[in-house]
């Protein structure tokens, strides 16, 4: 268990994923089965344990202690985890003989009934140290937050094996904690597993982007062209009347999209993009889509108004009969007979883009139809489907960013290499009547510049210095003095949470405009001209 | 004994410090006083410019190391143990275990005995004499971590944390933010103990102090300036380097390859300080007592009365509550709470 805690203390810390990588490879290097599965399935959110409620938590720290010095220790602390972790008394007499492994913590608290949970919880708070105390009680309470993707641990994974990590999501779906199967193919003592299980994610395939002189290498009559949807990459899976809606990285996301998942009524494996409206009649533009993203639970009100379609670009099974050998332009007529089966209102083809040379499809690109469509895509005719991202028979030509002219106003430390430098900054436009401009900030960025220009930024901060909070320096900034950042951006939100009512997205800094005055960065009506 | 002196016409707070009217001395005066009693070098504590100075021989000699020979009109060093005597007052310094010189200060007179502890921890420290614990009926505390959510943990294990990191990113070096005085001779003894024997490389700041305790008998073992001309980036790969926590957010750690910043301080316990600190690799090593250190010298004492000072007094006052010992917070101008 210490060992466990010991690695979410590190990880929590730890911001660079070169640095969170080599923790996690260590770790499932030097433990032992089951503890490294078990810690394993609690990052990737696969560990099943009855959650503890906080009131709970803090009931049983209040039967051992003072309130009032509770109070006090909250106060300060401000996370009820981490206080309990170190408030937590010792039994007094009781000198823990064992330290359990986090297999023991594990399987008494799965073990544990829903009434005697909370004391088999103090039991084991009882026994742990001040670390181990606050991992239990993060695996107990849901959710670790240490800012681990589950992708970036199954990477993790696949380095211990020298594997790709697209094998580790293929089999993903079909393994269960604590992976004994799977560590032990990794570390070359048994067979890879095979799955029996059904509807199981295929690992995607991936495009690069389009660089300049690329396209005067490339024959045109090679590839076919799409729309680049700006919607969620999908795979549905549908295999003996299992139905499962994976995200890219092989997460199951059929419980947020209950309404695409009831349309689901085939036997295929398709790829496509998840959108919403109704693809008969308008497709909903990235606002209307936002409405369905990161919601625990979805009302049939927001599913009646932002229905979830897929537009598909891809077959990789049909009828039991895998596709993905085969060439785009034999998989493409696959999909569009089979397309034709399917719920119209929830599924459609995303359609080819003719175009007789490069030029004419430059001018389409520009001039997208829709506002969902952020550029196009390029996909040989003849390339088979290949996990992961192979240089040469997908491209995404994106449109060219948003730019915007802001002023620089604050800037806060970095981390690990960056940690001397000021790297990450906040930026606004002007708004307010004449003569009474002031800047809102409108963003946040911290990269896009080079080494030297970092070095150049970071100069600039030191010396125009007017306030420091923490790790943060507010930067003089007025309609006189100021630097002004060229942002560029790929897309605009509404906020209600930034005061200029706008949040950008993917912004970084294009171009530093040492030459151009502060008064005359822009002004926050020509983001909001934008908007939709 | 029949006391015949009220504890706070013995001791009480004046706006330059700690004042003892019957003795005519302040305790760690913070502006130039006649005559000053002073518990250790830290600088909030020990200030330049009284007339007379009388404190442990290390504090004169780290106080001349800071502020120049003439840091006061006279001095006069207390041997720890041993009686002196004040205008009819008894004074005698006790060993406090904060740092190499540090002393509690007992000051007795008809029958009341009150101890100004200063600053100073209980956990083992190979840098200095071990805290003392006095009878009194007085005890004066610091509060610096008194929330019962400070717990240190042994210095050692977090030592240990460094090591292995340092062995599992061997490309990179760990900077190891610790104060001047004490907390960085600490923690390069602590690295020595655990058998780290490579240069440790120091900032120019902790050059003079750490020779001082060298040559007081306290083995640092090889100490290396930590500058460019020493060498490039890809020589400190791999390297421990200590310097005091303003240096790291400076441009002075640019030469470093992918640092690991790390913090020796009590304060590390909160991961929140650590996370807005940039810190990666937090390592709990303070020179304050902690919650339970606290706690048993307070019982350990004896002392009917606690005055709590600098820190966080109302969770200790409340404690004191709940055990039945008068206790009220001592309001002292001057001292750095964050101070560890």
């Amino acid at each position: 268990m210490n060992r466990f805690a010991e690695l979410l203390d590190r990880l929590v810390l730890t911001p660079s994923r070169n640095g969170k990588l080599t923790l996690l490879r260590d770790y499932f290097h030097s433990v032992e089965d089951p503890d490294r599965g078990l810690a394993l399935a609690a990052i990737t959110g696969d560990l099943n344990i009855a959650a503890v409620k906080p009131a709970m938590l803090r009931a049983l720290v209040v039967e051992r202690m003072d309130p009032v010095l509770f109070g006090y220790s909250y106060d300060y602390v401000g996370d009820l985890a981490e206080t309990v972790s170190l408030v937590w008394p010792q039994r007094q007499g009781h000198i823990p003989n064992h330290m359990p492994t986090l297999a023991e913590v594990v399987g008494r608290l799965q073990a544990a009934s829903r009434s005697d949970g909370p004391k088999v919880l103090a039991r084991l708070l009882d026994d742990a140290s001040i670390s181990a105390r606050f991992a239990i009680i993060k695996l107990v309470t849901g959710g670790l937050r240490i800012g681990v993707s589950a992708r970036l641990a199954k990477q993790a994974v696949a380095d211990l094996g020298k594997v790709d990590v697209a094998e580790i999501e293929e089999l993903w779906h079909g393994l269960t904690p604590p992976y004994t199967e799977l560590f032990a193919w990794l570390e070359g003592r048994a067979e890879k597993p095979r799955s029996a299980a059904l509807a199981l994610f295929r690992p995607v395939m991936l495009s690069n982007a389009i660089d300049d002189g690329d396209l005067e290498k490339l024959d045109h009559g090679a590839y076919g062209a799409e729309w680049k949807w700006d919607g969620i990459r999908v795979q549905a899976v549908c295999e003996g009347g299992v139905r499962r809606l994976y995200s890219r990285t092989g997460d199951d996301v059929s419980g947020a999209f209950p309404d695409l998942a009831a349309a689901m009524t085939f036997e295929a494996a398709l790829d496509g993009e998840l959108l919403v409206g109704d693809p008969r009649e308008a497709t909903g533009t990235f606002s209307d889509l936002q409405q369905r993203l990161n919601r625990k639970s979805v009302s049939p009100k927001i599913q009646q108004r932002y229905p979830a379609f897929m537009r598909c670009y891809d077959a990789l099974q049909i009828d039991g009969e895998d596709l993905r050998t085969l060439p785009f332009a034999e998989r493409r007529k696959h999909l569009e007979a089979f397309i034709k089966t399917l719920d119209p209102s929830r599924f459609d083809l995303s359609p080819l883009v003719e175009f007789p040379d490069w030029e004419t499809l430059e001018r389409l690109r520009q001039t997208p139809p829709h506002p969902i469509i952020e550029g196009v895509m390029l996909k040989r005719w003849d390339s088979p489907y290949l996990a992961g991202r192979p240089k040469g028979p997908w491209f995404k030509w994106k449109r060219d960013p948003h730019t915007i002219d802001a002023v620089l106003m604050y800037a806060q430390r970095g981390h690990g290499k960056r940690s001397s430098f000021y790297s990450d900054y906040t930026f606004g436009v002007w708004s307010g009547p004449e003569g009474s401009e002031e800047l809102v900030p409108v963003g946040k960025a911290y990269f896009g510049f080079t080494d030297e220009e970092l070095r150049e930024i970071d100069k600039y901060v030191r010396d125009n210095t007017i306030e420091r909070f923490g790790p943060v320096r507010s930067v003089r900034a007025d309609r006189r003095n100021g630097l002004v950042l060229e942002v560029a951006f790929e897309g605009l939100n509404r906020s209600t949470r930034h005061k200029s009512g706008v949040a950008m997205r993917f912004p970084r800094i294009s171009r530093l405009r040492w030459d151009k005055p502060a008064a005359e960065a822009d002004r926050i009506e020509t983001l909001q001209a934008l908007l939709d | 004994m029949f006391k015949t002196m009220r504890a706070s016409d013995l001791l009480k707070s004046r706006p330059e410090g700690l004042y003892c009217p019957p003795g005519d001395f302040f305790i760690d005066p913070v502006r130039p006083v006649g005559r000053a009693l002073i518990t250790h070098g830290h600088s909030d504590h020990a200030r330049s410019g009284h007339r007379s100075v009388l404190a442990t021989q290390e504090t004169l000699d780290i106080m001349g190391l800071r502020y120049g020979e003439d840091f006061a009109g006279t001095t006069q060093a207390a041997v720890p143990g041993e009686t002196l005597d004040m205008n009819g007052v008894a004074v005698t310094f006790h060993p406090a275990g904060h740092v190499l010189g540090s002393a509690q200060i007992c000051v007795e007179h008809r029958g009341m005995r009150i101890v100004a502890s200063g600053d100073y921890k209980r956990q083992k420290d190979a840098t200095c004499l071990p805290f003392e614990p006095i009878r009194c009926d007085v005890f004066i505390t610091e509060a610096t971590f008194g929330l019962p959510v400070f717990r240190h943990p042994p210095d050692h294990e977090e030592i240990a944390r460094v090591l292995k990191s340092a062995a599992q990113f061997p490309e990179r070096s760990h900077l190891i933010g610790a104060y001047a005085l004490g907390k960085a001779q600490r923690v390069m003894r602590l690295l020595r103990d655990a058998g780290y024997d490579k240069p440790i490389y120091i900032h120019g700041a902790l050059a003079k102090l750490s020779e001082y305790y060298q040559s007081q008998g306290i083995d640092l073992g090889q100490l290396e300036p930590a500058t460019v001309e020493s060498g490039g980036k890809a020589d400190f790969a791999g390297a421990i380097v200590v310097g005091p926590p303003s240096a790291f957010a400076d441009r002075w750690a640019r030469r470093f390859p992918d640092p690991i910043s790390c913090f020796a301080s009590g304060w590390m316990r909160i991961r929140q300080r650590a996370k807005q600190g940039g810190v990666e690799l937090p390592l709990i090593i303070s020179d304050h007592a902690d919650w339970d250190e606290l706690i048993i010298t307070i019982k350990e004492t004896g002392a009917a009365e606690i005055w709590v000072t600098h820190g966080r007094e109302e969770a200790l006052v409340r404690w004191c509550e709940l055990e039945g010992i008068a206790a009220r917070p001592l309001h002292l101008v001057g001292y750095e709470d964050e101070g560890d």
